[in-house]
């Protein structure tokens, strides 16, 4: 089965849990296990701080689109935001490394979308926002799609 | 986010309920600096048995509170994480700096 959906957030923080939530409740007809969920969930959750607290520097005016695409047990998750970008994108993917770093950031974002999803790929221009597509195969497919 | 501390065996225990995100981050790291730097305890247990998700900014700032409590010549262990905070965890090589315990 084929499906699509798309959301327009702003960048405040408190929209990450429903965000999180909402694209995990979207692919719940795909039968996936806990942890692919909890696994989706955190990666979607990475990337969205990641607009708010980088992209957008913690400004709430921000527009951060969330859009999922599911074919099979293929599901898609592109998120993107018009931030600032980022100027080094194989700096910023690398285990650790933060801009921030006295700000208790742990500079593990990617790493983990990268580890979580089965497909990670960035894209990124400065002050033309960055985009973030990854897949999840769900494996643990229903007898019944 | 629920933040509680107990003292035990002259331990301080730090008990988070809730997510544990970047809405949360704040609050948590404030109230977290408040208990440990009152308390002075050398031993700290983060007991995340309460929280039902963490991702990589729950993990800045546990890895925050470690400084803190190195500096204070203490100890930070952790305890009670699910499955996807232990996930989170141990990707991120919190354990090797903070011990897991039972």
């Amino acid at each position: 089965m084929e499906n699509y959906f798309e959301l327009k957030l702003l960048s405040i923080s408190e929209n990450e849990k429903f965000a999180r939530n909402t694209v995990a409740g979207f692919l719940v007809p795909l039968d996936p296990t806990l942890s692919e969920l909890d696994d989706i969930k955190t990666a979607v959750s990475e990337a969205v701080t990641n607009c708010i607290v980088h992209a957008y520097e913690k400004q709430d005016d921000g527009i951060i689109t969330i859009k999922v695409t599911t074919s099979g047990n293929r599901a898609t998750i592109t998120i993107s935001d018009e931030g600032v970008g980022i100027s080094d994108i194989e700096k910023a993917i690398m285990p650790f490394y933060t801009t921030k770093p006295d700000a208790d950031r742990s500079g593990m974002g990617f790493t983990l979308m990268q580890s979580f999803m089965d497909e990670f790929e960035v894209s990124s221009g400065e002050n033309k926002g960055t985009t973030i597509v990854m897949t999840k195969i769900i494996d643990n497919r229903g007898i019944n799609d | 986010m629920n933040i509680k501390q107990i003292k035990k065996n002259g331990s301080l225990i730090i008990v988070l309920s809730g997510e544990l995100d970047e809405s949360m981050a704040d609050y948590t790291r404030k109230n977290m600096d408040k208990i440990i730097l009152d308390e002075g305890a050398s031993n700290v247990i983060f007991d995340l048995s309460g929280l039902s998700f963490m991702d990589s900014t729950g993990i800045g700032v546990l890895l925050g509170r470690y400084k803190i409590i190195k500096k204070l010549g203490g100890k930070a262990m952790i305890t009670g994480a699910n499955k996807q905070i232990d996930r989170v965890l141990t990707m991120s090589g919190l354990y090797t700096i903070m011990e897991k315990i039972s």
